[in-house]
């Protein structure tokens, strides 16, 4: 084999020319160009479904390409595995960590290496980590085991793994979709702690702002397709990013009508609830939402959001206090009662609350309409009105499937999400409590979605929204709450326009755990 | 070059198993299901030559055995008949994801209620059959539901292991039933009861040989409209009923019934009920239309294992249960005619592996390609 190593090339770290990677019934990259220089971080954009996680499983050695050739500082390699594209220099941390919760951190680390052979000196390979960490900025205790830690740390975990294997190539799989905001600028800032040690760094992601912040140049494809290859970052705009992701510009401000907020809908009082694991979640929270207005629920993951829809949509006991519907209390009631009081429920997981996998998209509709007419006749349920609702529904909310007997699994997660908000929207409810509703979502999917709230809004209904998203709570919302460990730490008024940015500091603040009356106390800072 | 190298140069086959993305066409699992059939008759095959026998000769006689004429073709039926019923027992719970292991306790109860009827005798013996039958069917359905809502109530009030709960309640039905033959209802000191009076016993095809006589000796009773019907409810309960959209819904993902606002603890009760009546019906069905006694051996003799299997390979279908149970009903029919244990069940088993395990196939596919791109 001759090794052609033109000059030019030479600067490249990775060289991907002409990949093809074809999946049943998808053409998931088609003949794709990437180019990772030495030292760079480089961004790699895309909605969901695009290919990019394909492309960059192929570089790490989990998917083998019908055709394509990829090079290595010049010289053509083919990986048959992760273990071959890591001692080529190339490791990726994917979506979901691959850690043993029971173990400690220098375990997970060693795990499946050649060494310690037999006697386990755990104390001096725990140095070895902490020095590691030391040289990266990535800080963790070396003996706390797995469980303890959160999720930005066992992301650091994974991050000194791919280290501690000598790894030159870093991909991180939409690294920040777990992270909570101030993780997200820890983790940016170990990024560009390993670019100055000499590592290069591919960031996938489908969130633009981000990549804009942290990635010297940009790749971007739609639809298995390189768009672009390669620009670098500052010397292109958000939208012109956007349109490659997408195809078509993407409005990022929303006409939204100015709020008419009418009577009282949703009466939280005092409530207070305890978590999974029986700790205090809600401590002592009370809010309210008017028919026809948007309200916000913002904070950081963790802090009691899933809690408080799981209390209001009756699926969580209520240790205290309570919420009204409508002047009904539906807190302790079955969730049965609050369907029946027109209470409609877009839970944080779609797979495993909102939706049964291996049942049709029609029988995934008909799950809050079965009990009535017209789903409902003689005791027995109408096949044929079911399924002439869930084809209306396709219709109306754009869910792509040849057909609705295809078992919701096998839907993309906004296709997914569409079906859930059909199901939720048509029911024609007087509140809805959303949560994450458009969390791993893709621009065009996430601006549906968006849309189908404030339709929400106009036609009078009242909806909480819990997102972690602060751009999208405030383009949306009337009103925000700030929730820290079950509490709220005050409530903001959302104008639109210009007095945006001055808010997103004090938000974050509150999100930190500073209530508003002490911040207004102190006076804004400038 | 490394591109002219390639195509010179053949490249081995290369197999691979992908999962599948999309929804195999409709008539893909029955090919399957078939295919794995021929598969398990060609293995058969081979064990039947390593054994000495002419392998052609054995299946020619097994088909003989069990489908060649009338008179076996309604023996086969008549084995079939309590297999249906313990199997949609089984298929019911199972659609919810509750493992009930004790459809064979459920039959066992199904039989000794539908006996008390006339062991009580809560009915006297002259009573007309038209009575007598629906009677025995409520007694035995009841007896059975009782047997399935022992842990059905366990599991929804104080999350008590179907498993072992239905599993250990089958001991307890066959003592149950030993106590009442060996003690109260025995037939001159043998462990049976005395004969049920013929008024209550299913019609068989048999009784009708005098105005057609092609009927002469067929045992085929009317237990098999009961399996079939009951199927055809079944099917019409959990496809098209509130009901049955409330067990799919739990079975498939119990967090979204909760959050659709079903009532999870009630149907685990109910759903119990339901098995354990479906099978209780299969022991009033075996012991008014086959054994005409209460008698341990005939009557604890595995339907309720067999439904397991016989529900799994149906995939739960109702409909298609009829047909599997009949295919196991044949097996266990023609296996006695060449040897009583042996070679027949190791056939058994060959199928039931094969059979099983083509349901990979559905899930995943096999790639052939030759080479690396």
């Amino acid at each position: 084999m001759t090794q052609q190593v033109s000059p030019a090339e030479q600067n490249y770290i990775v060289e991907m020319r002409g990949i093809v990677k074809r999946f049943p019934g998808v053409l998931a990259n088609d003949h794709v160009d990437f180019k990772l220089a030495h030292g760079e971080i480089h961004g790699l954009l895309g909605e969901n479904g695009a290919g990019k996680s394909t492309l960059m499983n192929v570089l790490a050695g989990m998917y083998r390409q019908e055709s394509g050739t990829v090079f290595v500082n010049g010289v053509p390699r083919v990986f048959s595995s992760p273990r071959d594209a890591i001692k080529a220099g190339i490791g990726m941390i994917h979506q979901h960590f691959m850690l043993v919760p029971s173990q400690t951190v220098t375990e997970n680390i060693l795990l499946g290496l050649d060494e310690p052979r037999f006697i386990m000196n755990l104390p001096e390979y725990d140095s070895k980590v902490a020095g590691l960490g030391e040289k990266y900025g990535l800080k963790v205790d070396p003996r706390a085991k797995i469980w303890q830690l959160s999720v930005g740390e066992q992301q650091r975990v994974e991050i000194l793994k791919m280290l501690y294997r000598g790894v030159n190539v870093l991909i991180m799989d939409e690294p920040t979709a777990v992270l909570a905001p101030q993780e997200i600028e820890g983790l940016f800032v170990t990024l560009r702690a390993m670019i100055a040690q000499g590592k290069s760094v591919i960031f996938i992601s489908h969130k633009l702002q981000e990549v804009s912040a942290i990635a010297d140049r940009v790749s971007v494809l739609r639809k298995g397709v390189a768009t672009a290859s390669g620009v670098p970052s500052k010397g292109v705009s958000r939208q012109e990013l956007a349109r490659l992701m997408v195809g078509r510009d993407v409005i990022f401000s929303l006409d939204k009508k100015p709020c008419q907020p009418g009577e009282i809908v949703l009466d939280v009082r005092d409530i207070y609830a305890e978590n999974d694991k029986g700790l205090p979640a809600l401590r002592g929270l009370s809010l309210n939402v008017r028919a026809g207005e948007i309200v916000g629920v913002a904070g950081v993951a963790g802090n009691g959001q899933s809690e408080l829809s799981q209390v209001i949509s009756g699926m969580r006991e209520c240790k205290q206090g309570q919420v009204l519907l409508g002047g009904d209390t539906v807190s302790n009631h079955t969730t049965l009662y609050g369907i029946q009081h027109g209470m409609a429920y877009v839970p944080e997981d779609r797979t495993h609350v909102g939706s049964a996998p291996n049942l049709s998209i029609t029988d995934n509709v008909i799950m809050k309409k079965y009990r009535k007419p017209p789903i409902l006749k003689n005791g027995l349920l109408d096949m044929k009105a079911a399924t002439k609702l869930a084809n209306e529904l396709k219709l109306a909310y754009d869910i792509i499937v040849p057909n609705v007997t295809t078992p919701v699994r096998l839907l993309s997660g906004g296709n997914l999400q569409r079906v859930i908000l059909a199901r939720e929207i048509s029911g024609l409810p007087s509140f809805m409590v959303a949560v994450q509703p458009t969390r791993g979502l893709d621009v065009g999917a996430i601006e549906g979605v968006h849309r189908l709230l404030l339709t929400q809004r106009e036609a009078g209904a009242a909806v909480l929204l819990v997102s972690e998203e602060l751009e999208e709570l405030l383009s949306l919302s009337d009103r925000v709450y700030v929730i820290y460990e079950g509490k709220i730490m005050g409530e903001i008024k959302v104008e639109g326009g210009e007095s945006d940015e001055g808010l997103v500091d004090t938000i974050g603040q509150m999100m930190t755990g500073t209530p508003l009356d002490q911040i207004q106390k102190e006076g804004v800072p400038a | 070059m490394a591109e002219s190298k390639s195509i010179t140069q053949r490249k081995p086959l290369r197999i691979r198993v992908e999962p599948r993305l999309s929804e195999p066409p409709a008539w893909y699992p029955a090919a399957i299901s078939f295919g794995a059939l021929i598969i398990a008759l060609i293995l058969g095959g081979v064990l039947i030559s390593l054994a000495g026998g002419d392998p052609i000769l054995s299946y020619k006689h097994i088909a003989k055995a069990s489908f060649g004429d009338i008179g076996v073709l309604s023996d086969t039926i008549v084995k079939a008949t309590p297999i249906i019923l313990a199997a949609l027992a089984c298929s019911v719970a199972f659609r919810m994801k509750l493992w009930n292991i004790g459809a064979e306790g459920q039959f066992i109860m199904g039989a000794f209620g539908a006996s008390v009827i006339v062991l009580a005798p809560v009915l006297p013996a002259e009573t007309s059959r038209w009575i007598f039958i629906p009677v025995m069917m409520m007694a035995g359905m009841a007896a059975g539901a009782l047997w399935g809502f022992i842990p059905g109530y366990l599991k929804a009030k104080f999350n008590v292991n179907e498993i072992i709960s239905t599993l250990m309640l089958n001991y307890v039905a066959v003592a149950w039933m030993n106590f009442w033959i060996f003690g109260v209802w025995t037939e001159g000191g043998f462990q049976m009861s005395p004969k049920f009076p013929q008024t209550a016993w299913l019609p068989r095809l048999l009784e009708y040989a005098k105005s057609i006589p092609a009927f002469r000796g067929l045992t085929t009773h009317l237990g098999l409209v009961i399996g079939i019907v009951a199927a055809v409810i079944l099917w019409f309960i959990i496809f098209r009923s509130r009901w049955g959209y409330e067990i799919r819904l739990i079975g498939d993902n119990p967090q979204a019934a909760k959050y659709a606002g079903i009532n999870i603890t009630q149907n685990v009760i109910w759903v119990m009920m339901l098995s354990g009546a479906l099978a209780g019906l299969g022991g009033m069905s075996e012991v008014t239309g086959v054994v005409h006694r209460l008698q341990t051996a005939p009557i604890a003799a595995g339907y309720g294992f067999t439904g397991i299997i016989v529900a799994w390979l149906a995939k739960l279908n109702p409909i298609v249960i009829i047909f599997v149970s009949i295919l196991f009903g044949a097996l266990i029919l023609a296996g006695r005619e060449i040897q009583p244990s042996g070679v027949p069940k190791m056939i058994q088993g060959i199928i039931l592996v094969c059979l099983i395990a083509s349901d990979f196939l559905l899930r995943y596919r096999i790639v052939i390609s030759r080479g690396e791109e």
